[in-house]
């Protein structure tokens, strides 16, 4: 199917949680880049199986809490107002990536994200306490993540930042991004994730690796 | 790595139309500028909507569309009282919203405007329920955001209940009880048509396939091939809902001008200044020469260009995505009231025909 099929049995289950505007589309990339895929929403997977299967067929619908227990990455994809009705025992103990955004000209104002001293990350890091954070994915549109991907080497690929405390994490991560279709930047904590969001120097911008360096170097001074 | 999901899906989303083509036109009551370059009253403004609806309906155009606005740029909260003015004034043309804000909204207070323009248009009256891309009445009218599913939720399911006429009875959590409540004034002949509009967002693709209303896809930027599945997702869903098949609209922005170059120069400055502006609240990048260019090729989401270089990238595009309406969202803030007429005629006495032959 691709050229990651080869070693793909090895790759760890994607649970992607979330079917609006960004869920499927995590979902099918995930699956073109060789990895076995869960996609849940907040209810009965019954009510998503036709969005999964039009949308991203290949991803099994599950309840959420099956599609995390049974997932070495969940990808948390659903809208930042609904991050508070997420039970944090849901993804206890698993490498959970963070795509939400925090855009309240958009979504509106959220108390509990308006601590400006935090990232968005950090804010979710702090809730979901014992799982392990790594955020990435949230600074490119959506349709844009199906369109840019490219193989390793092409001269035009575009760089996708990823940012966790956990080196361990990042490392996965940042496997699934280069096996997606992007070059993977490190940032060494949620902390400097805050160079992601909205407003900051990459978001929703076109860069290739040497001048993602740059943006986010610079602005880190 | 493969892109099978979406070919397979633009393979079956280019069936040919089963239903009339039908090419329109929409605005957001842009601020227009005077030849000295100066923003026009908001009042104005509004008059100039009003000939361009009239003129839309003399050139030939099927739909005039108003989009809810409720800033300085785009003073347009009441797009049903000018659409009224419109109606009032022309014979032929449908007239509706594109879209209505109905989650700030009362559906109750939107299906009695909306029944009176189709009164007073004689039966040309649509509506297209959305949320738009801006987000300025939800404060204004004490509403939450992040209730935003919700309340369109309940609301679409209201407004379904009404719009088949006679009496309701209804309860939710969002607004008054109704108990038999016969609500006036009553349609002609049946309910006019009523769409919902979608950006992206799968959930709602199904919600207008539950309740029966069209679909109006807003492609704004990026590929419009993207959105083949969202077609497909819809027509599927309402077979498993048991309906027949429904409309399927697409609603792009565009400049028409004599030329490719004219349209893209006339275009280009609005274009930057408008969309810099919304990349400074919303986070996002400033567009580029490129990227504009990129927009307005045939891969891109903006329609700028000579009659020609549209009416082609109309025609593929509602093939490619199965749909058999196409709405043109003209004007961008800034440019002039004499452009935008130019443009309403370009668009109705030259695109239109030119699509219909390509699509023939």
């Amino acid at each position: 199917m691709t050229a990651a099929a080869p070693s793909s049995a090895r790759l760890p289950r994607i649970a992607v949680l979330g079917v609006g505007h960004s869920g499927p589309v995590i979902a099918r990339v995930a699956m073109a880049a060789g990895y076995p895929v869960s996609i849940a929403a907040s209810g009965d997977p019954e009510n998503i199986e036709l969005i999964a299967q039009v949308l991203a067929p290949g991803a099994e619908p599950r309840w959420a809490a099956d599609a995390a227990r049974e997932a070495g990455i969940v990808v948390l994809a659903i809208p930042l107002h609904k991050f508070a009705t997420l039970d944090p025992a849901l993804v206890a103990g698993k490498l959970v990536v963070d795509a939400m955004n925090y855009w309240p000209a958009v979504d509106g104002v959220q108390e509990l994200f308006e601590d400006r001293r935090r990232g968005s990350s950090e804010i979710v890091q702090r809730r979901l306490a014992r799982s392990t954070i790594v955020k990435t994915l949230n600074q490119i549109g959506y349709h844009d993540l199906e369109d840019e991907r490219r193989p390793a080497g092409s001269p035009d690929r575009r760089a996708l930042g990823v940012a966790s405390d956990d080196p361990g994490a990042a490392d996965v991560v940042a496997e699934l991004i280069d096996r997606i279709g992007y070059d993977a930047v490190r940032l060494d904590s949620l902390s400097a994730g805050r160079l992601l969001e909205p407003g900051g120097p990459v978001f929703g911008v076109a860069l290739r690796r040497a001048e993602f360096e740059l943006a986010v170097r610079a602005e880190a001074a | 790595m493969t892109t099978a999901p979406s070919d397979a899906a633009a393979a079956t989303a280019g069936e040919p139309a089963r239903f009339p083509l039908v090419l329109g036109l929409d605005t957001f009551g842009d601020v227009t500028h005077d030849s000295g370059d100066r923003p026009l009253s908001h009042a104005q403004t509004i008059r100039n909507v009003v000939e361009q609806g009239v003129l839309a309906d003399q050139v030939g155009a099927d739909f005039f569309g108003i989009g809810e606005h409720h800033t300085d740029d785009f003073p347009m909260p009441a797009a049903d009282v000018v659409l009224g003015a419109i109606a009032a004034r022309t014979t032929r043309i449908r007239v509706g919203s594109a879209v209505t804000v109905l989650s700030s909204d009362d559906p109750v207070r939107v299906f009695q405007r909306y029944s009176t323009l189709n009164a007073i248009s004689g039966g040309r009256a649509e509506v297209i329920l959305g949320r738009g891309s801006s987000i300025d009445s939800f404060p204004l009218f004490g509403y939450d955001l992040a209730d935003y599913e919700d309340l369109f939720e309940e609301k679409t399911n209201l407004f379904a209940e009404l719009l088949k006429g006679g009496p309701v009875t209804w309860q939710g959590k969002t607004r008054a009880s109704l108990h038999d409540q016969d609500v006036v004034p009553h349609t002609e002949s049946g309910p006019f048509p009523a769409w919902i509009g979608v950006g992206g967002s799968p959930q709602s693709v199904i919600r207008a396939a539950h309740y029966g209303f069209s679909l109006m896809l807003a492609i704004i930027g990026g590929s419009p091939a993207r959105f083949a599945p969202f077609s497909q997702l819809f027509q599927q869903a309402l077979e498993r809902f048991g309906r027949a098949p429904l409309p399927v609209g697409v609603h792009s922005p565009g400049h028409v001008a004599v030329t490719d170059e004219r349209a893209r120069d006339e275009f280009w400055p609005r274009y930057l200044e408008v969309i810099r502006a919304v990349s400074k609240t919303r986070g996002f990048a400033i567009p580029t020469k490129e990227s504009f260019l990129r927009e307005v090729g045939p891969h891109g989401a903006l329609y700028v260009g000579s009659p020609e270089t549209v009416a082609q990238k109309i025609a593929a595009n509602l093939t490619v995505l199965g749909a058999n309406r196409f709405d043109l969202k003209y004007g961008m803030g800034g440019l002039a009231h004499h452009a935008l007429m130019t443009n309403i005629e370009l668009y109705g006495t030259q695109v239109i025909p030119r699509v219909r032959e390509l699509l023939a």
